[in-house]
């Protein structure tokens, strides 16, 4: 692991990040009708050594900006700098390079791991492509010292993915991650995919991890009591853009985006005492399609706070209102001083968009990139 | 209270493969579920919550599977009943609701044209009549405009209005008993919300009872009356919802909820997951199928298989439960 460089300076840097996917149309013409605007202007920074939680409901664009930072997937616009590259420029082999040390970790582990190789060939395989399986001995010590990190018996190796529980596969994944001695790793939906049990031994693993190799992680996920367990700072996103950004703490204690306060009020506590008082914001009616956002702000189609003015008709940018503390909404300040109530939302009634799926079902999260999948 | 509505006794499920020893998924659980109650049926996958909500309902398949034990409704035997006096029962006295909405929609028939097909089956309205109630409740259960919504397929509506939908044909002939099997798993938690909201609605001052299963005790804190814990097949407690978030006496239940982060707990307390996982259960003859994973477990755990017995107003199956004042204790120490 590289060393763990004074903490607080930005690791990665996120500027006006856009990914729209083109809708096509017809078979000889090939026309473009429309675009998703899966991610539509996303700026933020993860600072070195700390974990950045990007939280959201399906289809709010989250994995597409996962993929896009690590150019899985080509961005429309903007620009990513990591540790000071600008990554929109690299092309080949200083780019390959260059995702040594961004990796990452998927959802579901038995599908992102191939089963025909042992989880020894596993981790071998990017540690060759990347010039660090240096000697017989050397490796094998490293592949000891990997399994040992991630709680896993020396026997692991010779096994295969179909061997493992859910949780110990997650464990294979991450420490094919640390075998390339990342600086950074982006963990996305890291344990929706585990058992309630499992699940804490994994997180419990990811804070252990971080404070032994220095690590720096962006966490993706849907549940945002995981992500406020393990998350320094949170970005909230809501069909394509972040909409509110501050510490774990500051988050839950005063959230300031309409949204949050949603989502937030919307998550069960396991405490009967807790859920008899737990005042709910009910949100109205569904996301609405990326591919057609609302004017203005987003949010003005469900916001139980919108307001005549403004809210359909300008966009509201992410601005600073506590220190640390950005929000994407014109009336924030007014809202958390009780200056403006609350009121009905009437659901809006959308026609059906033949072109793009409202959402994927899928047990969890779904994604921007599965929804392109179906096309 | 008064007569159960429903009467679960000794219900076990086995799975059968050529060559191969059967499989208990259900391991001979006992409830009962009166009028207007909410029970709620906690595990993690493979604890045999689903099979049991399948069995009662008689959806398994005809083949390779055995069912024993006793399933009344109303003082009815449900297991063993025909095909065709079950299918009376199902849609009239019996809902359920399925994780899923989509696969558990037609995908060629407009979602009205279902619901209406509940009220002609099994309440012998016209289809006029039937296509008028259909949107009359789709209008109950939260769907807007739903004189235009009838005319709708599954896969034009988005993954809450579809589990809408599904809820308002599994209430449209206002069922006694109605089954929700992780009604909200496939959906955002802004969505789960809505869903909860609606089905406690529909439940709340009304004498149906609803059956809720699913993971989540998050789900469970808000919503049930009564809790049955399960692992490994069978309930190892069962406690009214305050009493068994409060003071958990299995070391199951307290390790669940150790190992959940909270929203509201306060951040850098680090979680305490339960060893192992559900591939270290062991077989409930002779020991505890938990023993392995137990952070309790007594020689005896391994030797005598625990029953479920009275356990302060509610049930309880383990050897060494967990006291609450040695809980409080431990957190004291934590803290």
């Amino acid at each position: 692991m590289s060393e763990p460089a004074e903490r607080g300076d930005a690791l990665l840097t996120v500027d006006d990040l856009k990914m729209h996917f083109p809708i096509k149309r017809g078979v000889v013409l090939d026309r473009t009708v429309g675009y998703v605007y899966a991610v539509d202007g996303v700026s933020l920074e993860v600072r070195r050594g700390e974990t950045y939680g990007l939280v959201g409901e399906s289809g709010c664009g989250k994995t597409t900006l996962g993929r896009g930072i690590l150019k899985l997937v080509e961005p429309t616009a903007g620009r990513v700098v990591f540790d000071g590259t600008d990554l929109s420029g690299l092309r080949g082999e200083p780019l390959r390079r260059m995702r040594r040390r961004m990796q990452m970790v998927f959802q579901d582990p038995l599908s992102s791991l191939d089963p025909r190789q042992s989880v020894e060939s596993l981790l071998v395989e990017g540690m060759r492509a990347h010039d660090l399986d240096k000697g017989k001995e050397s490796t094998a010590k490293r592949l000891r010292e990997l399994l040992t990190a991630v709680g896993l018996p020396s026997t692991a190796l010779r096994k295969y993915p179909h061997e493992f529980s859910g949780g110990q596969r997650q464990r294979i994944g991450i420490a094919r991650a640390l075998a390339l001695e990342p600086d950074l790793i982006v963990a996305d939906e890291p344990v929706s995919a585990l058992d309630v049990s499992v699940q804490a031994q994994v997180i419990n693993l990811l804070e252990d991890l971080q404070a032994e190799f220095g690590l720096t992680y962006l966490v993706i996920a849907h549940d945002l009591a995981v992500v406020r367990h393990i998350s320094d700072r949170i970005g909230v996103m809501y069909l394509g853009a972040l909409v509110e950004e501050t510490d774990s703490d500051s988050l839950y204690a005063e959230p300031l985006h309409p949204y949050t306060k949603a989502l937030l009020s919307a998550i069960p506590v396991p405490d009967p005492l807790v859920e008899d008082e737990r005042e709910q914001i009910l949100l109205t009616g569904d996301l609405p399609s990326p591919a057609n956002p609302p004017s203005g702000c987003r949010f003005h189609t469900r916001c139980p706070w919108r307001q005549e003015t403004r809210c359909d008709t300008e966009r509201p940018q992410l601005r600073e209102i506590n220190a640390g503390h950005r929000v994407a909404c014109h009336w924030a300040e007014d809202i958390a001083a009780g200056r403006i109530a609350r009121h009905e939302v009437r659901p809006v009634y959308e026609p059906p968009d033949a072109d793009v799926i409202p959402d994927v079902p899928l047990i969890g999260p779904a994604s921007m990139t599965e929804v392109m999948d179906h096309h | 209270m008064g007569m159960a509505l429903l009467e679960v006794r000794d219900l076990a499920v086995s799975f059968r493969r050529k060559g191969e020893e059967p499989t208990a998924a259900v391991d001979g659980i006992s409830f009962d579920v009166h009028p207007g109650q909410t029970v709620g049926l906690v595990g993690e996958s493979g604890c045999g919550k689903s099979v049991t909500s399948l069995a009662i309902m008689g959806l398994l398949p005809q083949r390779g599977n055995q069912v024993t034990g006793s399933v009344r409704f109303e003082g009815t035997e449900l297991l063993g009943l025909s095909q065709k006096a079950m299918d009376e029962r199902r849609g009239r006295d019996l809902g359920m609701v399925f994780q899923d909405p989509l696969s558990s929609l037609n995908p060629v028939i407009p979602v009205g044209l279902q619901v209406a097909e509940v009220l002609q089956r099994h309440r012998g309205r016209s289809r006029k009549e039937a296509m008028a109630e259909s949107a009359e409740l789709l209008d109950r259960v939260g769907i807007p405009d739903p004189t235009r919504r009838i005319d709708e397929y599954p896969h034009q509506l988005s993954g809450g209005m579809r589990q809408r939908a599904l809820i308002a044909i599994a209430l449209a002939c206002r069922p006694r008993l109605l089954i929700a099997d992780e009604p909200t798993t496939a959906l955002d938690v802004t969505i789960q919300a809505q869903i909860l909201k609606l089905l406690s609605e529909m439940v709340t001052g009304t004498d149906t009872a609803l059956i809720m299963i699913t993971h989540d005790l998050g789900v469970v804190a808000g919503l049930c009356d009564e809790v049955n814990v399960m692992y490994g097949g069978r309930i190892v407690e069962r406690a009214k919802r305050h009493e068994l978030f409060a003071e958990p006496r299995h070391p199951y239940t307290a390790g669940l909820l150790a190992s959940i982060p909270r929203l509201d707990a306060p951040r850098g307390e680090k979680l305490v997951p339960i060893r192992g996982s559900v591939a270290d259960n062991i077989p409930w003859t002779h020991a505890c199928a938990f023993a392995p994973r137990c952070p309790n477990a007594l020689d005896r755990c391994v030797e005598v298989t625990p029953e479920l017995v009275d356990d302060r107003g509610g049930m309880l199956r383990c050897h060494n439960p967990v006291e609450p004042a040695l809980r409080a204790g431990a957190e004291e120490v934590r803290a």
